[in-house]
């Protein structure tokens, strides 16, 4: 009697086995979870791309929303995505910065003119100094600040209008909705 | 030269520069052979967050250079091995690691296989227990006199026979 159902244990623990592997290969292993999740942003300072007169620095990250925008003239996905920021850039919830990251100044400012400039400031690191801080490994990636300096979300890859809607979007309106 | 040897050669070759292009130290200048050794095999430990399955000293990405750049720095600097790993543990994560630190979130990578061969050496030692314990089973008449018939039927069969026990 008790024996009866025994013999589907061992098809039941492949059965487990089969469903745990195939979700590890759905996941992917590109997208590295940040441990700066839900921690404060580094301290930084970086000469602006536009005007390296100006300073950018962790301080103008506080006090309202920003998306940190983390790009590069080189990157052909950043290109994919700029017209997605041309169109966010209108919005008044929140504030683009762009941390302009290993890339020469002249050929992020000709990618600029060409296309049209998204963010409200940006932060030039040629030499990687501020993306190791960030724990930066790729272009494009994009950091969600909260108003208190919290980096809340971090997206691997280009924003599309999937990404937005479905993530970021939602995002921004529960950190809008924090006082 | 038939063809799967060249492409043995070949394969060869390719790892073999593959190696030789990996060690890419004469642009660090260190004080003694012992801190090259300790550079060498701290970025052996930490992995290339670009390529995954290789680690800061064997990769050509950008990333791994500002990364061993960045390493060397730190330990100019005087700063402990460890120091540098929580450095970097910080901003990239865990994965930075080749091998996953001990903590609960990591227990069932560490423990689990070993839970696996104890399951199945419980599993193991309890059948073949069952097997010893469960009694002998008596052959009947009717089984015996068949067993008879068929050796009968096949005298020349060099199978080895049944013994009887």
């Amino acid at each position: 009697m008790a024996k009866s159902w025994r013999f589907l244990i061992p098809l039941v623990v492949f059965g487990a086995l089969v469903v745990l592997l195939l979700i590890g290969l759905g996941k992917d292993p590109r997208k590295v979870p940040s441990p700066l999740i839900g921690k404060s942003i580094p301290e930084f300072s970086l000469p602006e791309l536009t005007d390296t007169g100006r300073t950018l620095a962790d301080d103008d990250l506080r006090g309202q929303i920003s998306l940190v925008n983390v790009w590069a003239s080189w990157c052909s996905s950043c290109r994919q995505e700029h017209q997605a920021l041309m169109v966010l850039s209108e919005d008044p919830d929140f504030q683009i910065v762009g941390l302009n990251w290993k890339d020469d100044a002249q050929d992020a400012l000709g990618v600029l003119r060409m296309t049209g400039n998204p963010y409200d400031r940006i932060g030039y690191d040629p030499d990687n100094d501020v993306g190791i801080e960030w724990g930066v490994y790729g272009a494009p990636e994009t950091f969600v600040v909260d108003r208190e300096g919290i980096i809340r979300y971090k997206h691997i890859g280009p924003i599309d209008r999937k990404v937005w809607e479905e993530t970021l979007q939602p995002l921004v309106a529960q950190l809008k909705a924090e006082r | 030269m038939t063809r799967p040897i060249q492409a043995i050669l070949l394969a060869l070759l390719l790892f073999t520069a593959g190696i030789a292009a990996a060690y890419t130290l004469e642009e660090f200048q260190f004080d003694s052979p012992e801190q090259q050794e300790e550079f060498r095999e701290l970025i052996a430990k930490l992995r290339c967050l670009v390529c995954q399955n290789e680690s800061l000293a064997g990769s050509q990405a950008e990333l791994a250079q500002d990364l061993r750049n960045e390493v060397y720095e730190m330990m100019r600097a005087g700063r402990s091995e460890d120091e540098i790993l929580d450095f970097l543990v910080a901003r990239y994560g865990d994965f930075v690691l080749y091998e996953p630190p001990l903590k609960p979130s990591t227990y069932l990578l560490w423990f689990g296989p070993f839970v696996l061969i104890g399951i199945g050496a419980f599993v193991v030692i309890r059948t073949i227990q069952r097997k010893k314990a469960s009694p002998e089973q008596a052959v009947s008449d009717a089984e015996r006199n068949r067993i008879e018939q068929l050796l009968k039927a096949n005298p020349s069969d060099d199978r080895p026979r049944p013994s009887d026990s």
